[in-house]
């Protein structure tokens, strides 16, 4: 029994969190704003640290959960973007009659991807995933007043359940045919036969849901611009990492029987992923649309370096994404406080930013330069990684459509940072009075940009769990 | 002798005074930034010397040869079990010669900006950029491995980007720069390319590892290398010509150099720095850097050949009829760095066959000088003149003694007359093509004929012409402004007396330098002559240019739009690559048969329509596509695709 305490530590410290929100919630005090969110914030920051002292490793209910060091080292990555997140929203809940729902909501979500992370069963698997899945939807919800909030929440539930109701099918077909939904079977039973590979492909295209690849990403754009600025980065973050986590152990352990048909779909993925994300974030004017089509090109990038299937691309992976959610996080917290402050969300009223708000400016100019990969910051690094580890299998086609979109991309995110330097503008957004909390936030994620590039200690060590 | 103690110190005193300056500068060193930059320079110049000292002249030679040394080296990322990125300092001749050069350089640079960007508000901004800028052009240089030279070009690119675009108040300045760093991005995904291709075969991403093993024929690794192929071209040849699209990209090599005119934008010093001696070279120095692995490679050297000739003949023509003095040395740059390339390319690689390599480095090295002080000469003169413009010059020689002078030497120098530096280092190459082919060397010696022409072109409107107007004229400028041109060209004569083949070399071995009188008689003549039209035609106001550029008509004009490279790209890029036109084949194929206009049109309204449907806001329309992108999967990898 001591047993099950050990390993789930870190599911147990988030659910107690979510008991301790839900008393607050239902406790007749009013709580004040200002306390009840720098509690949250401790409680995870708490959880965040916590999470470096726990290294049980072993299985539970009977091989239906697993733990180790690389999960727990993917669980903390997650905790530490859901961090920054709720420091960058401080502002937006402070206004917002439902603060904590907003966090036994996300938390729970979190709770989902922890479960997901480590199932060791498609089952197990398939519960996370709906626990991760269903309560994002009432986040997109989450300005109340705002028409395109509900909008958004419909067309993310409806997507997410068409995509779920598919995914089940495909594990069922699974069963079907291996008769047990343990990844163990089912990496002995792997074959080619026709129906498996059917239950396969739709499980694919559950990850790609999820994740946002090319041809299943069209509910990315719609969902991102509607939702609350909080909930986007929470989605194009934290729940893709995760799903890009599980999809990469997946496909790397229980389905490597499969390695021609999920190297060339994951190439495919990745190629259509990079240019349609790409040929779309050129065209976009709202800031939040234009970061949800560079992230589907992102992805594409990703998937670039998972095509390479050894242990190298599954660490540049794991060390991407760490980069992609400072970087990502980085340009969010800014959109946050100015869409927050002014209400402004296009990238024409970027124009002029410098002028009022210079060091704003240099925080998104740096969060976009290591979305586009220049050195010295990280993104340079993680893209590198990704190409030498995709690069191993050989495939210069794959690197030669990247490497262009790499090209290309730098075209669009430039095209932000003249704008937010050069271009003249008679009513710029007005100087943004900043306080603790996103402060705190863009100074981590900007701390990350810079330092995980240069200190090689974050790939090594990932690289050192996989070995 | 042990060089770890300070050598480290070369590249991270520019760094320094980046983050010092970068940090604080605005706040608190507003006024002082500039000198405090240029003693952090003055040191790392100072200690670049002392290593050069100590290199060639105090620990030498062993046995016959210069050694590479790696002086530090730190294995920074273990990437994978057989590959690990270092961050290292590699010494060897060429890279010796680039740290005296690059720190030179920029401390000229650094001092000449004391006067001319004096009074600017984003005074220590600039020279915190200058700063990034030397920092990771000297760890360019030093790179030991094929990543960290990655690394350090992209941040070239990025720094240069700044520098260019420095003025962002000009909306010139800000399309200029950003013209730069994607046409250098987009060569540079070819450096990556060829960067993975040689590290995939070659096993390693150390440059000494790299040669080692891709240049000994029985190794695995080169019979791997030699009998993959790609199209019917060996992987080889694919990786060193990737790489050579990187450096063709940085060095503004044809077609790929359209930036470089439009880079004048930036700041005048700041084109001395980039745009003469340092970044534009860089792409010379990745070759030789990787020489060992080209010579063995006839197809990669043909190339390089071809495009270093195309690009030396087509600048200098262009170069001809441009009005804008600073553009004039943007193509002649392009022209001279166009023959340090083809110099390479007829190159051999020992003994008497490395000839070429010695002369490309050695013009390098001398043009170094001269070109950096032809654009500080402009940026003085720019600075009292307030315009670009050849017509608004004109008789200044009186008004700024010491600037005609040293710009006159540095004419002398680049049209290659006796006994100034560009003389000797455009002797050795022109013997090098001469001895390899009588093509080259026909075109070369052409070209070297049109230089001496638009160098004196440019000279004679300047400081000649007619009389200058002497109202509201402010002197020449400051002391700090003067020092570096006088310095310049003091290096501008003497740079051309150093035998150089005894220091520099393909295999490390000295090579001995020879003076034919009769085989310099040839280019010094044309160059004369070169040099007496320029005179004849501009030395005095008069209409004769006018006549024959009238007579010339149809070339002059073509010449003078750049041949419509710019408008060609424009075409390609904006109609073709953003607009993303479905097929390209297919388009080809309508647009031969249809003409331009109709398919453009087409191929747009069919883009939109399919974009409209795609994103069309429907849910229903989503999950359609969702399904029919799970149906194609099943179809193409159940039915199809197998293995």
């Amino acid at each position: 029994m001591s047993n099950f305490f050990l390993l789930l530590q870190q599911e147990l410290l988030l659910t107690a969190i979510i008991f301790v929100l839900l008393f607050v919630k239902l406790s007749a005090k009013e709580w004040n704003g200002k306390t009840v969110l720098s509690l949250i914030n401790i409680l995870l920051v708490i959880n965040l640290a916590a999470g470096f002292f726990f290294k049980e490793k072993g299985t539970l209910f009977g091989d239906m959960y697993q733990t180790n060091d690389l999960l727990r080292l993917e669980k903390n990555i997650l905790n530490l973007g859901t961090l920054l997140i709720s420091l960058q929203a401080y502002n937006w809940l402070l206004k917002h009659k439902h603060a904590i729902e907003f966090y036994v909501l996300m938390l729970s979500t979190l709770l989902g991807m922890y479960f997901m992370l480590s199932s060791s069963n498609l089952l197990m698997f398939y519960v996370g995933l709906e626990l991760a899945s269903i309560p994002l939807a009432a986040l997109a919800n989450f300005d109340l007043d705002k028409k395109r909030s509900s909008e958004a929440a419909m067309k993310y539930i409806m997507s997410s359940a068409f995509a779920s109701g598919l995914l089940l099918f495909g594990i069922s077909m699974i069963y079907g045919m291996v008769g047990s939904v343990g990844f163990a079977e089912i990496t002995a039973a792997a074959s080619e036969n026709p129906l498996f590979l059917f239950g396969f492909i739709l499980i694919i295209a559950g990850f790609g849901f999820k994740i946002s690849a090319v041809p299943f990403h069209l509910w990315t754009a719609d969902v991102y611009e509607g939702a609350p600025v909080a909930v986007t980065s929470y989605l194009s973050v934290i729940s893709k990492g995760s799903m890009l986590f599980v999809m990469t152990s997946v496909l790397f352990t229980v389905f490597s029987k499969l390695l021609f048909q999920w190297y060339n779909i994951v190439a495919v993925l990745a190629v259509l992923s990079m240019i349609v994300g790409n040929l779309f974030a050129i065209r976009q004017q709202n800031i939040k649309r234009f970061l949800a089509f560079s992230s589907i090109s992102q992805v594409g990038f990703i998937l670039v370096g998972m095509s390479g299937a050894n242990a190298e691309s599954y660490s540049s992976i794991i060390y991407f994404v760490l980069v992609y959610l400072f970087s990502n996080l980085a340009a969010f917290a800014v959109i946050n406080v100015v869409s927050e402050a002014s209400g402004k969300e296009n990238i024409d009223d970027y124009k002029g930013f410098y002028k009022t708000n210079p060091a704003l400016t240099w925080v998104l100019a740096v969060a976009l330069f290591s979305l586009a990969g220049i050195p010295p910051t990280a993104g340079f690094f993680g893209k590198f990684f990704l190409l030498l580890g995709g690069a191993s299998k050989g495939n210069y086609l794959l690197i030669i459509v990247a490497a262009l979109n790499m090209v290309l991309s730098l075209y669009y995110y430039l095209r932000i940072i003249k704008a937010m330097f050069m271009d003249a503008n008679e009513t710029p957004v007005e100087r943004v009075a900043l306080n603790w909390s996103p402060k705190i936030s863009m100074f981590v994620c900007v701390a990350g940009i810079v330092v995980t590039g240069i200190i090689s200690g974050a790939y090594e060590y990932i690289y050192s769990l996989l070995k | 002798m042990n060089y770890s103690s300070y050598i480290a110190l070369i590249p991270l005193l520019p760094l320094a005074a980046f983050v010092l300056l970068g940090l604080f500068g605005r706040k608190y060193f507003n006024r002082s930034a500039g000198i405090i930059a240029t003693l952090f320079l003055l040191i790392a110049t100072v200690l670049s010397l002392y290593t050069a000292y100590q290199y060639f002249f105090v620990n030498g030679k062993v046995g016959d040869a210069y050694q590479s040394i790696t002086a530090l080296n730190y294995t920074w990322l273990t990437f994978s079990e057989n590959v690990s990125i270092d961050m290292g300092i590699m010494l060897d001749p060429i890279s010796v010669m680039m740290l005296v050069v690059v720190t030179f350089v920029s401390l000229m640079v650094h001092i000449f900006s004391l006067g001319y960007m004096k009074g600017e508000e984003r005074f220590a901004t600039y020279y915190s950029f200058l700063g990034l800028f030397t920092f990771s052009m000297l760890g360019l240089v030093v790179s030991s491995n094929l990543f960290q030279i990655y690394m350090f070009w992209e941040l070239v690119g990025a720094s240069s980007y700044l520098l260019i675009g420095y003025y962002f108040q000009k909306p010139s300045a800000v399309a200029a720069s950003k013209k730069a760093f994607i046409v250098t991005r987009f060569a540079d995904l070819g450096f990556l390319i060829g960067i993975l291709i040689l590290a995939f075969y070659g096993e390693s991403l150390d440059f000494n590892t790299i040669i080692q093993n891709l240049t000994t024929q029985q190794s695995s690794q080169f019979l791997a290398i030699t009998s993959a192929s790609f199209i019917g071209i060996s992987a080889l040849t694919w990786g060193l010509v990737m790489v050579f699209m990187g450096g063709a990209g940085k060095s503004a090599m044809f077609p790929l150099h359209i930036w470089l005119p439009d880079a004048m934008e930036g700041p005048t010093p700041v084109s001395a720095l980039i745009h003469a001696a340092t970044m534009v070279v860089a792409g010379v120095f990745l070759v030789a850097r990787l020489f060992p692995v080209f010579s063995i490679n006839t197809d990669a050297l043909t190339v390089v050949t071809i495009i270093g000739v195309t690009s030396a003949l087509f600048a200098a023509i262009i170069a001809c009829t441009q009005t804008d003095i600073k553009r004039v040395l943007a193509y002649s740059t392009m022209s001279q760095i166009g023959y340090m390339m083809f110099a390479l390319g007829v190159s051999g690689y020992s003994g008497e066959n490395g000839l070429g390599y010695t002369a490309a480095m050695f013009h390098l090295f001398t043009h170094a000088f001269f070109k950096s002080l032809l654009f500080l000469g402009a940026g003085a003169v720019i600075h009292l003149v307030h315009s670009n413009e050849m017509k608004d010059m004109g008789g200044l020689r009186k008004l700024m003694p010491i600037t005609h002078i040293s710009f006159l030497i540095a004419c002398l120098a680049i049209a290659g007359i006796w006994p100034f530096a560009g003389f000797f280092s455009k002797e050795e190459i022109l013997l090098a093509a001469y001895n390899k082919s009588m093509v080259v060397y026909v075109i070369a010696l052409l070209t070297s004929g049109l230089t001496a022409f638009y160098m004196f072109r440019l000279y004679f409107s300047i400081f000649w012409n007619k009389e200058a107007d002497a109202h509201d004229h402010h002197g020449e400028g400051t002391f700090s402004m003067k020092l570096p041109l006088i310095l310049l060209a003091v290096c501008s004569i003497a740079a051309g007396f150093i035998h150089f083949g005894e220091y520099v070399s393909s295999d490390g071995k000295a090579l001995p330098s020879e003076f034919h009188l009769s085989f310099a008689l040839a280019p010094l003549a044309l160059g004369i002559g070169g040099i007496l039209l320029a005179m004849w035609l501009y030395k005095t106001a008069n209409d004769k240019p006018q006549r024959l550029a009238t007579s010339l008509g149809g070339l002059y004009k073509a010449a003078s739009k750049k041949f419509y490279i710019d408008e060609l790209y424009l075409f390609i890029t904006k109609k073709l690559v953003f607009n993303l036109i479905g097929r390209p084949a297919a388009w080809i194929d309508k647009n031969i048969v249809d003409g331009l206009m109709n398919s453009i049109a087409a191929a747009t309204g069919w883009l939109s329509n399919l974009i409209k449907s795609l994103q069309s806001g429907k849910v229903q329309n989503y999950l359609l596509y969702f399904f029919g992108g799970i149906a194609a999967l099943v179809i193409i990898f159940i039915y199809i695709w197998k293995p």
